[in-house]
């Protein structure tokens, strides 16, 4: 019987067996300031070292301002969270960009961006978005602050085999919907807690065309739905992606790495434990109601009755929504544009596109944090910056932002956002604050609208 | 880490679904440089008011219930991965977390911190529940070697699960961390062997 992608790269990091748990070997470890501190203090009290601190990249995110990074951290809890990061790497030699580092940015986006991120790797970092990383064929899940630790200490963590579930994704994306869409249409039918106890492959037509950055999208979101990652089989886009980045394998081994990059895929005859199946034709531009991202629906439709989803009562309250509203004309005071889902350039130059010659609503804050400052850099050289200023949006230094709330970038309790992240939990925006999950092209539409509108109408209008 | 034997306690109930841990442990309260001291925030914003006042309906504020046990709804967890969610309530003092439903990450996250997840079934947890509501003082057994969780005045006994390998570590006290340092050659001789590009 043939294995699927996941069982082969498991199988292949198996150290050892023993109690029916495996030794995973981890070839690349993140690390950022706020998951790790507590792991090095167990290495000293254990007395031992980084194993292998070059399979280690460190970088601050969470924390850090969006403003005048030059300068030192204002906020002193965060300032020694950074602080201690950078004692540590330093003590223990692991790599790090620092703040202000041409090549520092959110965890998930360095990795690929650099070219560290590759297909057939096992990846962890302590943070659940970490599947962001599947999208290249690799087996990338975050873990908890003990797990950083274990990695710290011998490159290995002790796992048991999740189970395996292939979405296939068939035809083709209509104007206006994208793979933001696609994974929250998915985390909507098939639930906040549906993917638990799973590993995901997407498949399909659908998830061949998009683009490496589209592909990240889809892959960081899946641990909203419970899984413990996502991956996608590479294929010439991922090489294409990753060809001439700093960390590829070049010459030679360039030609070496792609013969075996291109056994990275499932057998045709593997059995997966689980399969769904979703058509791109029917699925519209996305917007969560509630206050998990399986709450979501179609721009075109009504917030279901009570009985149709689980604990909505309370999320429909606390964002003062209704069953049956449609979140069309909804008024909106912030935007943001940002984060290790939405915070690629393809994304910043979407919103440039549509954004060019028009202007904010009055009443619309609209903040855009670009993923890293190599993607801070791309979109002042292609003069994106210009564009967003003359539209009133306010282009950040990099960071996780508003996406969580940890520096002061937050959303003042009772308004709304319509946010690019992935979370639009209570309070993850800032205490009362309400979130709306969107498409970077539905952001940017309703921050020129002042309310939620459907962005396949604006994107016709324009076209007249 | 302390060994898991047998917990005999009264419960604390916080009946609602897919608790997220960013209302566990919400992010601004994750600026901490050791592992102590998040329980004074477990559950921060349904505990206490923007002006630090406590919430008097939320169940932490209400004597009536105590105990080591944490009984709440399905899908405990979900959300990030952070393990400030389970130092959290570690931190508090429960020793045990019961639910239908828990999400893998913080299961994990649980039981590297000696906190035992106890998933029972859907109809068994609504027995819980109620049993709560008709006694605060209502007494529950967790037992990890039989592994079963009793409501103790009706004598209705559940049965959980949990893997022979994380049973073995509750029980002896053992971090994966021990277990990995042991296989290190090992971990050096598959490394010799790894292709990588
Ligand atoms: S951008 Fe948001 S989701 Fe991504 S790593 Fe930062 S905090 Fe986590």
């Amino acid at each position: 019987m043939g294995k699927t992608l996941f069982d082969k790269l498991w199988d292949a990091h198996i150290v050892h067996t023993e109690y029916g748990v495996d030794i995973l070997y981890i070839d690349q470890h993140f690390i950022h300031e706020v998951t790790s501190p507590q792991a090095f203090d167990g290495l000293r009290d254990r007395n031992i070292e980084v194993f292998r601190p070059q399979k280690t990249l460190a970088t601050p995110d969470h924390n850090v301002p969006t403003i005048n990074q030059h300068l030192p951290i204002k906020e002193p809890l965060s300032r020694a969270q950074v602080q201690k990061l950078y004692e540590n790497c330093a003590l223990y030699q692991v790599p790090i960009y620092k703040l202000g580092h041409e090549k520092h940015g959110i965890v998930h986006i360095i990795g690929p961006e650099n070219g560290i991120t590759k297909p057939g790797m096992t990846i962890v970092c302590g943070d659940s978005h970490t599947s962001t990383h599947g999208a290249f064929g690799s087996i990338a899940f975050g873990i908890g602050t003990s797990q950083v630790e274990q990695t710290l200490a011998t490159q290995c963590l002790v796992m048991t085999r999740p189970k395996t579930m292939r979405i296939t994704i068939d035809g083709h994306l209509s104007k206006g919907v994208y793979s933001k869409d696609i994974i929250l249409h998915i985390i909507s039918k098939l639930t906040a807690a549906g993917g638990t106890g799973y590993f995901i492959e997407y498949a399909g037509s659908a998830i061949e065309e998009l683009s490496m950055e589209a592909r990240m999208t889809i892959c960081n979101m899946t641990i909203e739905m419970g899984a413990r990652g996502g991956m996608i089989a590479p294929d010439q886009t991922t090489f294409d992606y990753i060809s001439g980045r700093s960390q590829a394998p070049n010459d030679e081994l360039w030609d070496q790495a792609i013969a075996y990059w291109k056994t990275l895929v499932s057998d045709s005859d593997a059995i997966f434990d689980r399969e769904e199946f979703f058509d791109a034709k029917d699925i519209s531009p996305m917007v969560t109601y509630g206050t998990n991202p399986g709450m979501g629906m179609g721009i075109g439709d009504r917030i279901p009755p009570s009985h149709e989803v689980s604990n909505v009562e309370k999320s429909l309250k606390y964002m003062d929504f209704h069953a049956g509203d449609s979140l069309k004309g909804k008024k909106i005071q912030h935007v943001f544009i940002g984060s290790c889902t939405n915070g690629r350039i393809e994304d910043l130059r979407l919103v440039a596109d549509y954004v060019r010659g028009k202007k904010r609503a009055n009443h619309v804050q609209v903040m855009i944090v670009p993923g890293s400052k190599q993607v801070e850099q791309q979109a002042i050289q292609e003069g994106l910056d210009k564009v967003f200023e003359a539209a009133g949006f306010q282009l950040r230094e990099p960071g996780c932002s508003a996406c969580l709330g940890m520096n002061e970038d937050k959303v003042p309790k009772g308004e709304y956002c319509i946010s690019t992240s992935n979370r639009n939990f209570e309070g993850r925006q800032g205490p009362g604050a309400r979130t709306i999950l969107a498409s970077p092209m539905m952001a940017a539409a309703a921050a020129i609208a002042g309310e939620i509108v459907d962005v396949r109408q604006q994107l016709l209008a324009q076209h007249k | 880490m302390q060994k898991f034997t047998k917990v005999i306690s009264t419960a604390v109930p916080i009946p609602i679904e897919e608790i997220d841990t960013d209302q566990i442990i919400p992010a601004r309260f994750l600026k901490a440089l050791t592992r102590e001291g998040f329980g004074a925030n477990l559950f921060r914003d349904w505990r206490y008011d923007h002006q630090d006042k406590p919430i008097p309906d939320f169940v932490l504020n209400n004597d009536t219930y105590g105990g080591s046990i944490l009984v709440a709804g399905n899908n405990f967890g979900c959300g990030s991965s952070r393990e400030h969610a389970a130092w959290a309530i570690g931190d508090y003092g429960f020793k045990v977390v019961v639910s239908s439903f828990f999400a893998d990450i913080f299961k994990a996250n649980a039981l590297n911190n000696g906190i035992l997840p106890v998933q029972i079934g859907q109809d068994e947890l609504r027995q819980v529940f109620e049993a709560i509501e008709k006694n605060a003082a209502e007494i529950f057994e967790v037992d990890l070697e039989q592994q079963t969780f009793t409501i103790v005045s009706s004598g209705a006994a559940f049965q959980f699960e949990i893997g022979a390998y994380k049973k073995m570590c509750l029980s002896k006290g053992y971090d994966d961390i021990d277990f990995l340092l042991s296989n290190v050659d090992r971990i050096i001789a598959f490394e010799s062997k790894q292709e990588i590009y």
